[in-house]
């Protein structure tokens, strides 16, 4: 079991600062800064994509899926399959997102639906049992050790970004194909008919049934569609950490705190919160340590720092439960 | 507080002779007798097993107090597993081995973290309250994990069981096995009377119409408050048990997948049962011991169970026994 969230090891193992020539404490400091910035960005934009798809089943289904990092888990494990196939990560990619979009709407199918309409306890206990199973079944095909999937050498390079300031390519490659996929997702839910329909679905279950539209089809499609999302984060983050079995279930946790902060059901406060827990899990876990140090002896401040900065999400989600119970944007319907 | 304002839930208390109350006789009297078996084979594993079901019993006991009778699904209970076992490890490790200081400490901060995490997250309900709870277990799994003094991620072993006086000796296997039924069927006990008492009544009668409730004059939320935070301190006191059962302690155990393992215990025996929280650790654990002995990978069998349990088992095993019943 991975004991920190692989996204924040990621983070942290990544020091891209160069400087050629010793630069005053304060500019190092600040591209430090930027840096990690960027890294909470990036974890942000993954959140969003695991978000995405729970608040999108929550808010039209009413589900509970606790499963869903599991989607995000075969994603990475689909992607590293079809790079060691196929030997091209653009193909490997596509092929994931497929076939995560396949998974899902195949487990939506045999068992998903059996749990609409119930009380969210049983959501809990079936789709924990989908975890064991899933988590399991992996272990069963590819074994208990992990993958890895590398990348092409052209996105290993490091950019330059800002005088002084080079950043990993295949980090900007997962912040701008993110933002592509949520103006995508943003595009289809406003702009199409079955975004209409998906809309209408999350405020009105019941009428969009009695008006006629496929609802069972519906619900089908938008579970691949979360599958896919959450396939799709687990795909492009493969290639900077280990795919292994129980990957999900970290990052899971935070894409809750994020739907909480955010508001149940609403994409655009995913959107928001996900680049805020994000940004604010990321700087907090590279500067809080720092911090504590000036005000407290070394000793505390290093006994005190990580506990206190892994806290720090939580304690804002505290925060937004007292002031705004409803989260950030509440769904207008509810 | 007594159970005497209608005699009909009087009487439900009391112990009838339908197919639970047998369900429920025939479990005592086994677990009664289990050490006898282990005396007459020489083998110890049984004993150990099920010391662990019933501490885990236990733990399973207190979250349906809150989750079965007050219908607050808590997703992080795990954490009070923790919280007690870390208390008596930390103190164990500072030097501090008097299980008279150990338990009521493991149980007084488990209290604590219930006061403050349930008056933030019964502010909410549903599904809500479902994933507050899992983030608030989750961020104790990470502190556990910072505690670099105390092992951080690899845990913390625990050289020393709780001290008590005189002849109570937990290192003896049997003495401690009897220590844990005693706790269990006291944890049981008490939650009938709570649940039949008029602090039951209104924890109740918010689970089914809290607007209600409040209407005809009750702080729900005062009510429901106290009794997350019993549920809190038994669960610490089970972890104080568990640590003393395993000798260690590490932040696994607060996983939030651990925290699922008890919510399907108590759904496995029947929500809102007395029993069926220790009917659920039993067959939970039982199956998991059988299937890891069939099968290389027991929850592929485990997982779909689970699946199958949500979509047509409704009340789980107690359920079940009662729909034969009627």
């Amino acid at each position: 079991m991975a004991l920190l969230p692989s996204c924040f090891r990621a983070a942290a193992e990544a020091s891209c600062v160069e400087s050629p020539m010793p630069r005053p404490p304060r500019a190092r400091a600040m591209l430090y800064f930027v840096e990690q910035c960027l890294n909470g960005v990036q974890l942000g934009m993954l959140l969003f994509l695991l978000a995405a798809g729970l608040t999108l089943v929550f808010g039209i289904m009413d589900l509970v899926n606790l499963a869903h990092g599991s989607l995000y888990m075969l994603g990475a494990y689909f992607a590293a399959t079809f790079a060691a196939l196929t030997g091209s990560f653009v193909v490997a990619v596509v092929l994931a997102l497929v076939a995560s979009l396949v998974a899902g709407m195949a487990l939506e199918l045999v068992a998903i639906r059996r749990l609409y309409g119930r009380d969210h306890l049983d959501h809990v206990l079936g789709t924990f049992g989908l975890l064991l199973f899933f988590n399991e079944l992996v272990r069963l095909i590819w074994g208990p050790a992990g993958m890895t999937l590398s990348l092409p050498p052209q996105m290993l390079a490091a950019v330059k970004i800002m005088p002084g300031v080079y950043y990993p390519a295949y980090r900007l490659v997962i912040i701008l194909a993110t933002l592509a996929v949520a103006a995508l997702l943003y595009v289809v839910v406003m702009r199409t008919r079955l975004g209409m329909l998906v809309r209408a679905g999350a405020s009105n279950r019941e009428m969009v049934g009695a008006l006629g539209v496929n609802i069972k089809l519906l619900y089908t499609l938008v579970f691949g569609l979360g599958a896919a999302l959450a396939g799709f984060a687990g795909v492009m983050q493969a290639p900077i950490l280990t795919v292994q079995i129980g990957m999900g279930e970290n990052i899971l946790i935070l894409a809750f705190v994020v739907i909480i902060i955010g508001g149940i059901g609403s994409i655009r406060g995913a959107f928001v919160a996900s680049i805020i827990v994000g940004l604010i899990d990321t700087v907090g876990r590279a500067f809080l340590p720092d911090m504590l140090r000036q005000v407290l002896s070394t000793n505390a401040a290093q006994t005190l720092g990580p506990a206190l900065s892994s806290m720090s999400i939580y304690m804002l989600m505290a925060a937004i439960l007292v002031f705004r119970p409803e989260g950030l944007f509440p769904a207008a319907s509810r | 507080m007594t159970s005497s304002l209608d005699p009909s839930l009087a009487a439900a208390a009391a112990p009838r002779l339908t197919p639970r109350g047998l369900l429920a006789a025939a479990l005592l009297t086994v677990l009664g007798l289990l050490p006898l078996y282990t005396r007459l084979t020489g083998d110890p594993f049984v004993v150990t097993l099920f010391t662990r079901v019933l501490i885990l019993a236990l733990a399973a006991t207190s979250l349906n107090l809150i989750m079965g009778y007050g219908g607050m699904v808590s997703f992080g209970h795990a954490a009070y597993l923790g919280i007690g076992g870390y208390a008596v490890g930390i103190l164990a490790k500072e030097g501090i081995v008097s299980g008279f200081v150990q338990w009521p400490v493991a149980i007084a901060v488990s209290a604590l973290y219930a006061l403050v995490v349930g008056a933030l997250s019964l502010r909410t309900r549903g599904v809500y309250f479902i994933m507050i709870t899992l983030a608030f277990g989750q961020m104790i799994y990470y502190v556990a994990i910072g505690l670099d003094r105390y092992g951080g991620d690899d845990g913390l072993t625990i050289y020393r069981r709780s001290v008590f006086v005189g002849p109570v000796d937990l290192n003896d296997k049997t003495l401690f096995y009897y220590l844990c039924l005693a706790l269990l069927i006291a944890a049981i006990y008490l939650t009938s009377r709570l649940v039949n008492s008029r602090f039951g009544l209104v924890i109740r009668g918010a689970r089914s119409n809290d607007r209600r409730m409040r209407a005809i004059g009750f702080p729900t939320f005062r009510y429901r408050l106290a009794c997350f935070v019993i549920a809190g301190a038994l669960c610490g006191l089970a972890g104080a048990l568990l640590a003393n059962h395993t000798n260690f302690i590490s932040p696994a155990l607060m996983h939030w997948t651990r925290a699922g393992d008890l919510i399907v215990m108590v759904v496995l025996g029947g929500l809102g049962s007395l029993f069926g929280p220790l009917v659920g650790a039993a067959s939970f654990l039982l199956l998991e011991e059988a299937l890891s002995r069939v099968t290389e990978y027991p929850d592929l069998i485990l997982g779909p169970i689970l699946l199958l349990v949500a979509i047509y088992l409704h009340g789980g095993i107690e359920g079940l026994l009662e729909r034969r019943h009627a």
